[in-house]
């Protein structure tokens, strides 16, 4: 069979530049510690995740010094904490989120960052992420959960560590 | 001789498909006019923002699912009987098969409708990836089951003509056209097993009360498992046009038939063992399947580069026997006036930028950024919106001639209508890319939300709407000028001369050129197997270990408010 010289040279490119993509997700995990979600959540009962084993009731949680953990429930069509009011942090801090779904399928997008993960009933959804500064952000549901879809919000605020009461937090259990 | 002449009883058939297709296309598309105006807040008098839901699952089904696959149906069976100059074998039978889709796509089509009439008892308000626990009407599951089911038939029929054909011709090789037709479809059998299961043992029996519950992560997965793949169902047609037709209508020749069937292996082997890439954000789901996809997904691009040389050369060569010169002066000897021409190139040019935004969507690590957003739309509305459903309008113009044996009326509507199309989703897909990167949501009715700011970016949220507003509208144009050129052409009187044909040049480097070994399609189909045992084999063992049905879901039908 023949190849054109070409087409052997944009062979060698098209190679070269799928090598390089996969070169760089695996930098990114490896050495810049990107962790895709994944099972380490465990799971939850699916029409239940508060009353599940390994699931803490909605809110903050003190975990040690500058480590958070946040247990959210998504449910049609609102997030525990964060709709009613808003989830609130430390900036400096190193935050997990537990994300469960107490129906359907939802989306839990921190809106203008990479955390974004699927609230799928039945899982746990794990993310940590660090938060350097003080920001207040916007959560959205990014899946289709039902006609009042799009009033799905809520609000992330981290906070100036002077300014952090603590007043929403429990001391992890 | 015209193909409707040749071969009447495929003319028909074809013909049959192709207006359901349109018919599909019309419908889908206004659908799109509607979801266009009533997100960005420009006018929101058609439906409510409950009931923009409806007309999404509507523009979902219709477009990606209907109007694709009718339309591929004429196209193969055109292609299958053309290139082995020989009739189907038994036109009655594909009529059964055609009335079996055409029947799922009534009962899906009219249930998805009914959440638009409060007095109709159905609805299926669940989008076109149908995600458990949503539970739509079971008259919705039915219509995918047929729809599936008919397709394999249909498939069928193309199989057993190329099986007679080989038992004349044991020494051919296998005329390119078939060759296509046979990989895309052998493709779809490997892929639609995900789905059918999904529906057939899950959904199905869960919305009649049969079982209880369904494992909504084990029935997504099902999903994805068909998910991408259907992907490449829409795009291998898209392909097969380009490569074995616009050549032709750039005056020249296919550059290379061997690497046009090398490329059509590598899509059946790579294009199901990817479906990971679209739950890289799930739970439940080991990141090591999750990478693994993510490789495959990257060794898919290469088909998709090679057919990008291989057009753009192809093309180059029909401009220089026209006349062109120079090292890119040659462009300006394409046939820019012919619409069958300028759509498929406008089209192949538009999937070049989608290419480029579906390797960020395959990136594992900066899909977290993109997910769910805008973006993803704005992604595929560039690949099947416009590489295949641009390429079938375009086709269309050059094809639908010589089925019905009338000649193309409104020519210079036609001639417009393709750059009318290219400026629509240029406007919609740039807007709708950029504000996916700030983090607006896909499928919202309304993505205005109080206190939260989509910000830091280019332009502004103001300045996206007006552009998809704008888009939008112009590619319902657009469809409203292809509509009326077919409906024109249909009307109108046989006879006269056609001034098109479907004799196809032989390629420069020929079938002869090509290892024999390319035309073994069990071998192919068996690698290609064994590859999804590789990727799947382990993840649904895990998902199915713990229970079929556990964690279990209970339904949550789409008409119940909490």
């Amino acid at each position: 069979m023949e190849i054109h010289r070409f087409e052997k040279g944009w062979l060698f490119a098209s190679v070269l530049l799928i090598v390089g993509f996969v070169a760089t997700v695996t930098y990114g995990g490896v050495v810049g510690g990107v962790q895709m979600v994944d099972d380490a959540g465990g799971q939850v009962f699916a029409d239940d995740p508060v009353n599940s084993p390994n699931f803490e009731d909605p809110g903050v949680y003190r975990s040690g010094p500058g480590e958070y953990d946040v247990y959210v429930v998504a449910k049609r069509f609102a997030f525990e904490p964060g709709s009613e009011s808003p989830i609130r942090v430390p900036a400096g801090s190193n935050v997990t989120f537990y994300v469960a779904s107490a129906d359907v399928v939802h989306g839990f997008e921190v809106v203008g960052t990479n955390v974004n993960a699927m609230a799928i009933p039945g899982q746990i959804a794990r993310l940590e992420v660090r938060f350097d500064e003080a920001a207040e952000y916007g959560i959205v549901c990014n899946e289709y959960c039902g006609a009042a879809h799009h009033t799905m919000a809520g609000q992330l605020h981290v906070v100036p560590q002077d300014e952090f009461d603590g007043g929403n937090v429990t001391e992890a259990p | 001789m015209t193909f409707v002449d040749d071969y009447p009883a495929a003319a028909k058939i074809t013909r049959w498909q192709f207006l359901v297709a349109f018919a599909a296309l019309g419908v889908g598309g206004l659908f799109g006019l509607i979801q266009a105006l009533h997100r960005t807040g420009v006018f929101r008098g058609f439906v409510s923002s409950g009931d923009y839901y409806t007309v999404l699952t509507g523009h979902g089904v219709l477009l990606a699912l209907v109007f694709t696959t009718f339309f591929l149906s004429g196209l193969f069976t055109w292609g299958v009987t053309r290139s082995l100059e020989r009739d189907l074998p038994n036109p009655t039978r594909v009529k059964v098969w055609f009335g079996m889709l055409l029947a799922g796509t009534i009962l899906a089509a009219v249930t998805i409708l009914g959440g638009l009439v409060p007095s109709m008892p159905f609805e299926a308000d669940v989008l076109f990836t149908f995600y458990a626990p949503l539970q739509a009407h079971p008259a919705f599951y039915v219509g995918l089951v047929l729809l599936i089911v008919g397709s394999w038939l249909i498939g069928a029929e193309w199989i057993l003509t190329f099986r007679e054909w080989r038992a004349e011709n044991p020494d051919s090789r296998i005329p390119l056209q078939t060759f296509m037709v046979m990989a895309t479809m052998l493709m779809w059998y490997l892929s639609t097993l995900g789905v059918a299961v999904e529906v057939l043992f899950f959904l199905l029996p869960w919305s009649l009360g049969l079982i209880g519950t369904v494992d909504p992560l084990l029935t997504r997965t099902l999903f994805w498992y068909f998910g991408h793949p259907v992907v490449y169902f829409w795009l291998m047609p898209a392909y097969f046009v380009w490569y074995t037709i616009l050549p032709k209508l750039s005056g020249g020749r296919l550059f290379s038939d061997p690497l046009a069937r090398i490329v059509f292996v590598l899509f059946l082997l790579l294009s199901t063992p990817v479906g990971f890439h679209h739950q890289y954000l799930d739970p439940g789901i080991p990141s090591g399947f999750k990478f693994l996809a993510m490789t495959n997904t990257m060794f898919l691009l290469l088909p998709s580069l090679l057919t990008a040389f291989t057009v753009v050369a192809s093309m180059e060569h029909g401009a220089r026997q026209r006349g062109g010169q120079g090292r890119l002066a040659w462009l300006k000897s394409l046939p820019w006036d012919n619409p069958a021409f300028a759509g498929c190139a406008l089209a192949g040019l538009m999937f070049a930028a989608g290419g480029f935004s579906g390797m960020i969507n395959a990136g594992m690590n900066i899909n977290y950024l993109i997910h769910n957003t805008l973006w993803v739309p704005g992604h595929f509305h560039l690949t099947v919106g416009t590489a295949t459903a641009l390429t079938f309008m375009a086709i269309s113009y050059w094809l639908v001639p010589q089925v019905t044996g009338k000649k193309l009326r409104w020519r210079g509507v036609a001639t417009i209508q393709p750059y009318v199309w290219f400026l629509g989703m240029g406007l919609m897909s740039n807007a709708m890319h950029r504000a996916g990167l700030v983090g607006v949501p896909r499928r919202t009715a309304e993505p205005q939300y109080q206190n939260i700011d989509f910000g830091g970016v280019v332009g502004g949220i103001g300045e996206m709407r007006v552009q998809i507003a704008l888009g939008g509208t112009l590619l319902f144009v657009a469809l409203a000028l292809f509509l009326g050129v077919m409906g024109a052409t249909w009307l109108g009187h046989r006879g006269g001369t056609l001034r098109v044909n479907g004799s196809i040049p032989e390629p420069l480097s020929g079938s002869e050129h090509a290892p024999k070994v390319l035309d073994n399609l069990r071998l192919w189909l068996a690698v290609a197997a064994l590859l999804v045992v590789i990727a799947y084999g382990l993840p649904l063992w895990g998902l199915a270990s713990d229970g079929l049905l556990a964690p279990g879901s209970s339904p949550v039908p789409v008409s119940l408010l909490p």
